[in-house]
């Protein structure tokens, strides 16, 4: 499968969709202008490995900030990780950002998949 | 020339930090984010409370690029694609506020969602918030619904607003969300 690698900037996180070698990854501040335009290639990458996925799966969530048309967008990527088998999300958190914790804990209120949250 | 001297007297005796008048962008917002960091970072403001200002700045701002341009141009009106945004801060809490023009129609719609958010306490508000972030699709104009519900649960306390008329058919939505600067 391609890598879906895309550099962060200052309103797109950092994403790295990398079967081969495990790394799942969405990091950094996502606000831009047309979320769902932003994300519909995550959607699409994502859509394209759940016909063919690892064994097991550990997908980081590592943002600094997010808009609330990105939260939107966030919980469709993880609806659409939510019937990969052996799926988990690994949500990071500055230590001392407990808006950020909370928001990891209603995202994994909404779907079926195991959180480990670690902070940073 | 008395307008320099008097705007600036308004903007000391209101602690405004930033003022940003005209139109909004994704590209003015990025510009006025960054400078609202600065300042933040520079006066050396606890993170968590950072961060709240911060959020509350992107909402109200995405909420007028979103918005505003629902407002054409007309020669000779006041009503116009520009708005106006704010900042303050005094020894007890920041306040984000912005203006920009509406249509009257959306007064009384805008007003019960408003009003109703400002009826919810912290749970309510984090019901509501995954209420729609389940059921909400994303707008034409790429907003989730979900713009006021974040500001008041980031703010913590009640949304101000009020709608003076501009004419017929138009009204100045302000609104003002405070961040209270003590940590709970």
């Amino acid at each position: 499968m391609e890598i879906l690698n895309l550099e962060g900037t200052e309103d797109t996180p950092k994403i790295i969709l990398d079967k081969k070698n495990g790394i799942f990854e969405i990091s950094g501040r996502s606000l831009p202008e047309d979320s769902a335009e932003f994300y519909r290639p995550v959607l699409e990458w994502i859509e394209a490995y759940s016909a063919e996925p690892n064994p097991s799966t550990d997908f980081t969530l590592k943002l600094e900030y997010f808009n609330t048309a990105s939260s939107k967008l966030i919980l469709d990527v993880l609806s659409a990780l939510e019937d990969i088998k052996g799926m988990k999300i690994v949500w990071y958190f500055h230590e001392d950002d407990e808006d950020m914790e909370e928001a990891g804990e209603e995202f994994s209120e909404l779907v079926e998949i195991p959180f480990e949250f670690k902070t940073y | 020339m008395n307008f320099i001297y008097d705007l600036h007297r308004t903007m000391v005796s209101q602690k405004l930090i930033l003022v940003f008048e005209g139109d909004f962008t994704q590209e003015s917002t990025k510009s006025i984010l960054s400078m609202a960091e600065r300042n933040l970072d520079s006066s050396g403001e606890e993170s968590s409370i950072k961060r709240k200002v911060f959020n509350v700045m992107v909402e109200a701002l995405q909420n007028i690029v979103k918005h505003s341009s629902e407002q054409g141009t007309k020669a000779g009106s006041l009503v116009s694609q520009s708005a106006i945004f704010m900042i303050s801060k005094d020894d007890n809490r920041y306040c984000v506020m912005t203006g920009n023009p509406i249509p009257k129609a959306s007064v009384a719609s805008l007003t019960k969602n408003l009003d109703q958010l400002n009826s919810l306490d912290k749970e309510g508000l984090k019901e509501m918030y995954k209420n729609i972030i389940k059921n909400t699709q994303i707008s034409e104009k790429g907003g989730a619904g979900l713009g006021f519900v974040d500001m008041a649960r980031k703010s913590g306390e009640r949304l101000e607003f009020m709608f003076p008329e501009m004419d017929a058919d138009h009204a100045f939505f302000c609104l003002k969300v405070n961040i209270p600067r003590e940590k709970e």
